[in-house]
């Protein structure tokens, strides 16, 4: 056992009763991230000199009994999304390659206060555009149980960080997926909260009714640790909803008694792979046997709902990444005498094919004659798939569903087609589309030896229940204190 | 196909993107998949659902008009390609 491999709330108590200094956590972690990001390439940009300065800080306050959270002195990675005063944000994209963001992002400010240490910023698809994490511009992360395949996407960097134990929690964002899959993928915890319950302030926006961030973490008390900080509202983000937030470790030792949890059909359709379906199922017996209810359920839009989310996202990312046009910030193609050109060569070069072709899809659904037949048919759907949603919920509380059809596929397996790319989201999408928050708790291991995530979809404003239902299964099982193959 | 490359190019110009030959001959390609995944939408009777841009029911929240940060021309400023000055400066756009 390495300082690394520690959890937050484990870190937290030998922090707290100072048998252990953060600036000796934070030195294991940058240490075992030079040891083997080589290999894994989670991170953009390791902020070696601040995370000592914010390590020292926090042992300071430690010392003091002023510890402002659990979080004191906890190295923490963040998406390169999230921007950092100071502290590079690229998102993924060569046209932020060079970008110093002059403010902190409302929840990179709230982890500060937290007393957290930000040791860096990790890999995505450029401008988390992806579910393999392949569209970086820079490089792909690797997944740690096999170096070989994708560790999911976009917040893939966020999944790998925590998994090979280079932070001991990262933060993700996700519009269709992006923290469950490769937090299933890579065999962690990831959770995707409500729309509107933690702020995007100074987060690079791609599809702005869909964007969300939450936590990537090695098991749900330190899930529910981290969610505690970055929920809540933010004046500063309009969509930020005015709701008072819970003590998210309160319930989690309530058990599944009780707990009623819904089946839909639709959610184990042929094709998928065996070991999957048998590992979520098992995982639902296991609830079932510690006192829950299982009730079938009825999502009839899902398959659906990947054909309007690629609608609704594009046409928002269209409109968001209209604001990289090389005048304000961010690269620009150089000696170009003509505005129009200027921004024609500018965003040739610094977008990669993933985000051209969404702009383009985009574009186009959005644009005159089109528009009906495609954009607003796709938000007349969704409130089909949400409309689902919402009746399920009289039924049961919480919904059972595998996180993805397949482990982790090897990388180059998808690219040539973006359709089958996209169609790795078929489990996640109708969550942001229907804006409910949702869980992925690892649940087993398919024959080689690859992690395999259940999904555990909630009511709006009910993360509390999730978490619940969550710590309940991971009490069974061992799952999540397993450690990759990468160190050997 | 669904797209015809004169489109690919026109949608290109809308978006303010230079796309190479092969460029726009493998987006003919994707979006001829991409646009025949999504017709299945048209097998769903939408009449009379009302769309939803959120899922979350939210408004415009008013506050005071206060001012409450400070002058940050620099900081600003500091990430521009090019400056003049307090200005971002852009290529020539009058003639």
């Amino acid at each position: 056992m390495h300082l690394y491999h520690l959890t937050i709330h484990a870190a937290a108590e030998k922090l707290h009763k100072r048998e252990l200094s953060s600036h000796e956590l934070t030195q294991a972690v940058l240490d075992h991230i030079q040891a083997t990001d080589d290999r894994i390439h989670s991170y953009l940009t390791v902020s070696r000199e601040a995370a000592l300065k914010q390590a020292e800080a926090a042992d300071r306050q430690l010392s003091q009994g002023t510890a402002p959270s659990p979080l004191c002195g906890v190295p923490i990675a963040l998406k390169d999304v999230i921007l950092t005063q100071g502290i590079r944000s690229t998102a993924g994209s060569k046209i932020l390659e060079q970008f110093i963001p002059p403010y902190d992002a409302t929840v990179a400010r709230l982890l500060k206060e937290a007393g957290a240490v930000i040791v860096g910023k990790v890999n995505c698809d450029e401008f988390a555009m992806g579910s393999s994490n392949e569209n970086s511009a820079f490089t792909p992360s690797r997944n740690p149980w096999d170096i070989a395949r994708v560790p999911g996407g976009s917040s893939g960097g966020s999944a790998t960080a925590v998994a090979a134990d280079q932070a001991l929690a990262a933060l993700g964002t996700d519009t269709g997926g992006s923290i469950r899959l490769p937090a299933s993928f890579c065999g962690i915890v990831g959770l995707k909260p409500t729309y509107g319950r933690v702020s995007r302030f100074g987060v690079v926006a791609y599809a702005s009714s869909l964007d969300q961030v939450g936590p990537c973490t090695k098991d749900i008390h330190d899930c529910a640790l981290l969610l505690n900080v970055i929920a809540g509202h933010d004046a500063r983000e309009s969509t930020s909803v005015d709701r008072s937030t819970p003590d998210y470790t309160a319930g989690l030792d309530r058990g599944a008694g009780g707990l009623r949890i819904g089946i839909p059909q639709e959610y184990f359709v042929d094709g998928m792979q065996p070991e999957v379906e048998a590992a979520v199922r098992q995982a639902i017996g296991q609830l079932e046997a510690q006192g829950a209810q299982v009730v079938p359920v009825s999502l009839a839009h899902t398959d659906y709902a990947v054909a309007a989310y690629y609608i609704i996202a594009t046409a928002e990312a269209s409109s968001n990444l209209a604001r990289y046009d090389g005048v304000r910030y961010g690269y620009r193609a150089p000696q170009i005498d003509d505005l129009k050109e200027m921004y024609h060569a500018t965003r040739a070069y610094g977008f990669g094919s993933e985000v051209k072709r969404r702009i383009m899809l985009g574009t186009y659904v959005l644009s005159a004659g089109y528009y009906d037949a495609y954009y607003l048919k796709a938000q007349k759907v969704r409130t089909l798939v949400r409309q689902d949603f919402l009746s399920a919920f009289e039924t049961c509380d919480l919904i059972a569903t595998p996180v993805a059809p397949t482990t982790a596929f090897r990388l180059g397996e998808k690219t040539a087609d973006p359709l089958t790319m996209y169609l790795t989201d078929i489990f996640t999408i109708a969550v942001n589309l229907a804006g409910l928050p949702a869980l992925s708790v690892p649940c087993g291991f398919d024959q080689s030896g690859l992690p395999i995530g259940l999904q555990l979809i909630g009511r709006p404003f009910h993360e509390a229940t999730l978490l619940q239902a969550g710590y309940a299964y991971e009490q069974a099982h061992d799952w999540h204190t397993r450690k990759p193959p990468i160190y050997e | 196909m669904r797209i015809t490359k004169e489109e690919v190019r026109h949608v290109a110009a809308l978006a303010r993107l230079k796309l190479t030959d092969t460029e726009q001959d493998e987006l003919v390609e994707h979006f001829d998949k991409i646009l025949t995944y999504m017709d299945k939408l048209g097998e769903l009777d939408t009449d009379g659902v009302e769309p939803t841009a959120h899922a979350v029911e939210v408004s415009a929240p008013l506050r005071e008009d206060r001012v409450t940060n400070q002058s940050e021309t620099d900081a600003l400023l500091a990430n521009a390609p090019s400056r003049k000055m307090d200005f971002f400066r852009v290529p020539k756009i009058i003639e």
